[in-house]
């Protein structure tokens, strides 16, 4: 098929809308839970996307920043709902019950958190890129498990969804609406990533490095601010995920969900707009229905897989416009 | 007369083999100073000291006066210097267009901006490719001819507006015809900037250079005008292959 890009990436964004406006109107909740959990998952492959698909570092430890705004919504909601301030050092922080709040906190410490893994971790590429943001990966989750102060590995439930001003977040519909707003945000903020000079030089960076270096600009910083901003966005889906389960647990930092978002990319489109949105809603989707129909449909995910990596290079946003796309 | 690049007493060893042997070597604004030698010869050594890419072990490298021995590739760049590759280094799933908005970003920044309304990085885009005959401003580097890609090459460089071309074998794999088409080009370019040749093809070297330097086990053994060159003893004999 040669279907125009945007066309595909418009329909794709109102895929998942369509899907939770019939729910609500037919009154299945657990769908529109479902079209959330979608949402949310293609938030945090839109982050991953940028480092991967644009600037191609493949990291395998994306769940770090899906800890870290898991964590943060957890830690500060738990405090809130315990009624103890939080103390750190001579500080001490009321815990808060506020979405706006607790987004900028997870946004900003997932961030940092790139920011400093990314000093680390970009000196390598490769295998080697692979591994070291692996391994930033198993120490967070294993920290995670040992940090009994908020649950060690039973994790930690919050009681009531955290509050987002002018909406009931425990309607299922207006938090959809909540979540479907910020992945929308996030998409605009990739196309104009990638509209942008710093897209071309990124782009430009994954293929021809020396290319970029001799034009005058650093391909290392060039990669090292794609992969803060992809930390942060990831970040903000982690503290929407807990906020959805109203639950957070040291699985959020496992190294099986880091995988889980590059299978959603590779799935939609590596490096397309829509991809990410694509991918999480094909896996949800196979998710609910495959694994309503067996226990093993992460066998049939891996055959599907297996038949875009062989024969789809561009996923399914590949297939649709005749178009492979990146190559990472 | 103001010399835009002066390197001196360049030495660079890896292990026991001495690569750069205190090679100094100058180009002077208006001119084309090629660099020949066999293979083997140390001179992408020598390119790679003068882009940066490898620091030297001993001796400086100035550009308009400025000590940048110490510089990392993209500050000398940034400074003035525009390479190209001997085996093209092109963003090959980006348009012809988009490879060289890349060397007009470098210089004039604009990473916020969105390329497609950024009419000052397009204008100049445009202008190096039609200066260096390339029509083809949409198509992806991927699906350039080989020839193609080197004009996109020197387009990319070109549109660094830079104080000094360091080119790196611009001809290699482009044939006799090939070669014709882009000798004029570079003969042109010294009007931007003075160029520092390392070319393997003679006869481009011959016609294009204002002064020759015979690179040879990492020395430079000789420095002079091609006739000069042409009847230097010791270069015929350790290079032109007269014994």
């Amino acid at each position: 098929m040669r279907l125009p890009e945007g066309w595909v990436t418009a329909a794709a964004l109102a895929l998942l809308p369509a899907v939770a406006l019939w729910a609500w109107a037919a009154d299945e909740p657990f769908t529109i839970t479902l079209a959330t959990r979608a949402a949310i998952l293609a938030l945090a492959a839109v982050g991953l996307n940028v480092a991967l698909g644009i600037g191609g570092l493949v990291s395998l430890g994306h769940a770090v920043f899906f800890g870290i705004g898991g964590y943060a919504m957890g830690i500060l909601a738990f405090h809130a709902q315990t009624y103890a301030p939080l103390e750190i050092g001579p500080l001490t922080i009321a815990g808060t019950r506020s979405m706006p709040l607790i987004w900028l906190v997870a946004t900003a410490a997932s961030a940092l958190v790139a920011w400093l893994i990314g000093l680390l971790s970009l000196r390598t590429s490769g295998i080697y890129f692979i591994m070291i943001t692996l391994a930033f990966g198993q120490m967070a989750f294993y920290f995670a498990i040992s940090w009994t102060a908020y649950g060690g590995e039973d994790g930690l439930s919050i009681y009531v969804r955290n509050g987002f001003p002018g909406l009931n977040t425990l309607v299922p519909i207006q938090f959809f609406a909540l979540c479907c707003a910020v992945l929308l945000l996030a998409v605009a903020l990739q196309w104009r990533l990638r509209a942008s000079g710093f897209g071309l030089a990124l782009d430009a960076a994954r293929q021809a490095p020396a290319r970029v270096e001799a034009a005058g600009l650093s391909p290392r910083r060039l990669k090292l601010a794609a992969f803060v901003l992809s930390g942060a966005l990831t970040g903000l889906a982690g503290a929407l995920f807990a906020d959805l389960n109203r639950f957070v647990s040291p699985s959020m930092f496992s190294w099986q969900l880091s995988g889980e978002l590059i299978v959603l990319i590779v799935l939609g489109g590596t490096g397309r707009l829509a991809g990410p949105v694509i991918g999480a809603a094909l896996f949800v989707a196979l998710e609910h229905w495959l694994g309503g129909l067996t226990e093993f449909w992460l066998v049939w995910l891996g055959a599907i897989l297996l038949g875009i990596v062989l024969f789809a290079r561009g996923g399914v946003v590949g297939l649709l416009t005749g178009r492979a796309g990146p190559h990472v | 007369m103001s010399e835009v690049l002066a390197a001196d007493g360049l030495t660079k060893r890896f292990g026991a083999l001495l690569a750069s042997d205190g090679v100094s070597i100058d180009v002077r604004a208006g001119e084309i100073h090629a660099v020949i030698g066999p293979n083997g010869a140390g001179k992408s050594t020598l390119i790679a000291q003068i882009s940066g890419a490898l620091a030297p072990d001993a001796g400086t490298v100035r550009l308009n006066g400025a000590d940048v021995t110490r510089w990392s590739v993209a500050r000398r760049a940034k400074a003035g210097l525009a390479r190209t590759f001997q085996v093209s280094a092109l963003a090959l799933e980006a348009t012809a267009e988009e490879n060289v908005m890349l060397g007009a970003l470098g210089r004039d920044g604009g990473l916020r901006h969105r390329t497609a309304r950024n009419a000052a990085l397009r204008d100049a885009a445009r202008a190096a490719l039609d200066r260096v005959g390339l029509a083809a401003r949409g198509t992806p580097a991927s699906d350039l001819s080989h020839g193609q890609r080197r004009q996109l090459e020197v387009a990319v460089a070109l549109a660094q507006r830079p104080r000094l071309f360091l080119m790196d074998e611009p001809m290699a794999g482009l044939g006799a015809e090939g070669t014709r088409r882009l000798t004029p080009l570079l003969d042109g370019l010294r009007a931007e900037a003075p160029i520092l040749l390392v070319e393997h093809d003679m006869d481009a070297v011959f016609a294009l250079a204002d002064r020759i330097t015979v690179l040879v086990a990492g020395r430079a053994i000789a420095t002079g005008t091609p006739s000069a060159i042409r009847a230097d003893a010791d270069v015929r004999a350790a290079y032109l292959g007269d014994g």
